[in-house]
């Protein structure tokens, strides 16, 4: 096996060795369940709510507001099943709105909603670089609705929401507000005041933090419903035993890229704005996705005309790059994306997408590494396509 | 790889034998209109699941190609086409001539490989002239050079069976010596795209004209029965017809223009002579006088010997020495000296 380079960062990144250190002893010395009374359990819990504290003063909220759950998809549930059922139980409230690019973990959840428990929902239309329209937003907003959900930065495109302006617009027509933050956070800010939102999903792995450990924040005063039941964990909102060494670690991570965000981010624009210029200057027949300045600073994506983005990882991995395509399939079943078409792309367009994401990691020669490798995949993709007549 | 024991064995004697080694599975079909889980027999999850685990435990990459498009165009389409004009085709010649040998082994070519590797039961030899051969497997029951005659020396240059020279009963040993956890699987038999019922259901879904009932004829065109729609009947059928006659019947021939199954005696049924369209030579050029061979007219049946001649048009003529009960247009004529295969063509519906 030759050279191996990850631009995948925006899937999972790796944990970073200061977290891990941290984590340690919370699996093996700090064992104990946060839950019990004794000295075993009270020190796990003493490590729990420095987690949240920690996290907390990052949010600019309060401890109690931070609620933690195994992952980005179940903070996205708890927040729209949590907060939906509640309003539409006790305030009659059950119309949803949110938008075609989220990702799948809010909108299959608004799908299921609908289909099992009776709510509808609205779709805010989006511009052809992925931001929401806020006029139009405003519009879809009912006296009925529920909750709003928008995500903040798009994984698949890069966009970044105007997230602010879009909370302030829901607080106004008393529409609760949940953004997904699972790709923005350890790059765009996560200050709830400033945002306005009523909730927040994160992840700690999209940010150099273990897999396995998320969290929702959740303003005081929003209702919800638990859509876990079972113990009192987590103020009755997220039942299960707490995942000490995890919650250690996210809380870790997320300190670390926000004390090095600077720096972090001036080296993922830096590379990005490389593979950006790279690609569009050597490859033919290519163009970029999403807004061209607001987007996520380690995150660049494309469609390629005439390739399929499964094959061209294919091509890419035997070449040692590690890349992304929306379509991207393990199975031979490629279905194009949902987002690119929502943007207004084409079938074929919404099948021949590329993402490339940076992170702490990646190196110039990496860079250019892969610019080769995708100058080289393109070339052979759209040589063997001629030569197959199709 | 599918999973199986074949494809799973030739990659690992691959590896074995040092080659830099890429798994590859082809997304052939995905029929939602069948139902569930059971909507086609190849690439099924669980067949996915089996050649990539066994890829990981190669240590080899592993990747699922989506051939649907293609593989609809060039054998699904013809496999109801064909049953459209009355004929039995046989779709496993066209996938390895237009999907394995064509669309894979260029995208393999493209990926940067050197040969493309199948578990086919074949051999390939290349001669003291240079030129390829391509030879039956060792083991002369689970031999395939019959579905393979469709291949040329670009293709057989680029080619590699690795199992084609073990027999099956070694290669289940050898699937045991290397780990991997498929020897007690069965052998594939039916065709892959086909959901868990038979081609007959297959048709009724996708091509319902062909299953139209009509008349069952002699050869003068006398009525004596009706038939369920042609596409359920084989060439050389006697059981199932359900016509009472003084002697037993048998499918002769299908007249698709009247939607006609035409039946005879025993006597009618044999025919010594064939042609087939669409031949392919292995060796890339027709030989240029008539000569002796063995002919195999299914992927089952013996070969039979007889006299073949090559004609215009890339077509040819045989003559068996003793009449056969069961030459069915559509399929396969496959010419063979000894064990080396020399090509073959597609059998042609008799004129008149």
């Amino acid at each position: 096996m030759g050279r191996s380079v990850y631009l995948d960062y925006s899937a999972t990144t790796p944990t970073d060795a200061r977290v891990v250190e941290a984590m340690m002893p919370y699996f093996t010395t700090f064992f104990g369940n946060a839950s019990s009374a004794h000295r075993y359990g009270r020190k796990a819990e003493q490590a729990v709510e420095d987690a949240r504290a920690t996290i907390a003063r990052l949010l600019h909220c309060k401890h109690e507001e931070v609620v933690f759950t195994s992952c980005g998809s179940e903070s996205n549930n708890l927040a729209l099943r949590g907060a939906g059922v509640a309003r539409k139980q006790r305030e009659g409230r059950g119309h949803l709105v949110t938008t075609p690019i989220e990702h799948s973990a809010v909108g299959k959840t608004v799908d299921v909603l609908c289909d099992t428990m009776g709510f509808t929902k609205s779709l805010v239309s989006v511009s052809r670089d992925g931001r929401v329209d806020s006029e139009a937003f405003v519009e879809t907003l009912r006296e009925d609705t529920a909750v709003a959900s928008v995500i903040y930065a798009n994984n698949e495109v890069g966009t970044v929401q105007p997230i602010a302006q879009l909370a302030a617009v829901a607080r106004q027509k008393g529409v609760l507000f949940h953004t997904d933050a699972v790709q923005a956070a350890g790059q765009l800010s996560l200050d709830v005041r400033e945002l306005g939102v009523d909730m927040m999903s994160l992840s700690a792995h999209k940010f150099y933090g273990p897999k396995g450990v998320g969290a929702l924040y959740v303003r005081e005063g929003v209702p919800l419903v638990p859509s876990q039941s079972g113990g009192s964990h987590e103020g009755g909102r997220r039942a299960g035993t707490l995942n000490t060494p995890l919650i250690v670690g996210m809380a870790k991570a997320l300190q670390l890229a926000y004390e090095e965000r600077e720096q972090r981010l001036a080296h993922y624009l830096h590379l990005r704005n490389m593979l950006k210029e790279g690609i569009l200057s050597r490859v033919s027949d290519v163009e970029v996705t999403g807004h061209p300045e607001q987007r996520l600073p380690s995150h660049i994506s494309f469609i390629f005309g005439g390739i399929d983005g499964n094959q061209l990882l294919m091509h890419l991995d035997i070449r040692g790059v590690a890349a992304s395509s929306a379509s991207a399939c393990k199975t031979g079943n490629p279905e194009p994306s949902g987002v690119l078409l929502a943007l207004g792309y084409s079938r074929e367009q919404a099948l021949g997408s590329l993402r490339l994401s940076v992170g702490q990691d990646t190196t110039e020669d990496d860079v250019i590494f892969a610019i080769d490798a995708i100058v080289d995949a393109v070339t052979a993709l759209r040589k063997l396509k001629a030569s197959l007549g199709r | 790889m599918s999973g199986g024991v074949d494809s799973s064995v030739a990659a690992a004697l691959l590896v074995e034998q040092g080659y830099e080694v890429v798994g590859m599975m082809m997304r052939l079909w995905s029929d939602e209109a069948m139902g569930g889980a059971e909507h086609n027999r190849c690439c099924t999850p669980e067949q996915m699941a089996d050649a990539r685990r066994i890829a990981d435990s190669l240590g080899i990459p592993f990747y699922v190609l989506d051939t649907k498009d293609v593989f609809r165009a060039t054998v699904v389409e013809y496999f109801i086409s064909q049953h459209r004009e009355g004929v039995t085709p046989n779709p496993c010649m066209e996938c390895n001539r237009h999907i394995r040998f064509d669309y894979l082994l260029k995208n393999a070519l493209a990926l940067g490989a050197d040969y493309l590797a199948t578990g086919h039961y074949a051999r390939i030899r290349c001669n003291e002239t240079g030129a390829f051969q391509l030879l039956k497997g060792i083991d002369d029951q689970k031999d395939q050079s019959y579905v393979l005659s469709v291949m040329g020396q670009a293709q057989l240059a680029q080619t590699l069976f690795p199992v084609g020279e073990f027999p099956k009963t070694e290669v289940r040993a050898l699937a045991a010596r290397f780990g991997l956890r498929v020897e007690s699987k069965k052998d594939s038999q039916d065709l892959c795209f086909l959901g868990k019922n038979d081609y007959r259901d297959f048709l009724k879904l996708h091509a319902p004209d062909v299953m139209t009932p009509g008349p069952i004829v002699l050869k003068d065109g006398q009525v004596v029965g009706q038939h369920s729609g042609l596409a359920n009947y084989t060439i050389g059928q006697r059981k199932g017809l359900g016509v009472f006659h003084a002697e037993p019947l048998y499918v002769i021939a299908m007249n698709p223009y009247r939607n006609a199954l035409v039946v005879g005696t025993r006597d009618e049924l044999g025919r010594s002579t064939l042609t087939a369209k669409r031949v392919n030579w292995v060796a890339g050029v027709a030989p240029a006088q008539p000569f002796r061979a063995q002919v195999k007219i299914r992927y089952k049946a013996a070969a039979a010997p007889a006299l073949v001649t090559p004609l215009e048009d890339g077509r040819m003529h045989v003559a068996f020495d003793e009449p056969l009960r069961d030459i069915a247009a559509g399929q396969g004529a496959v010419v063979y000296d000894g064990d080396v295969c020399l090509g073959g063509g597609i059998i042609e519906p008799l004129a008149g």
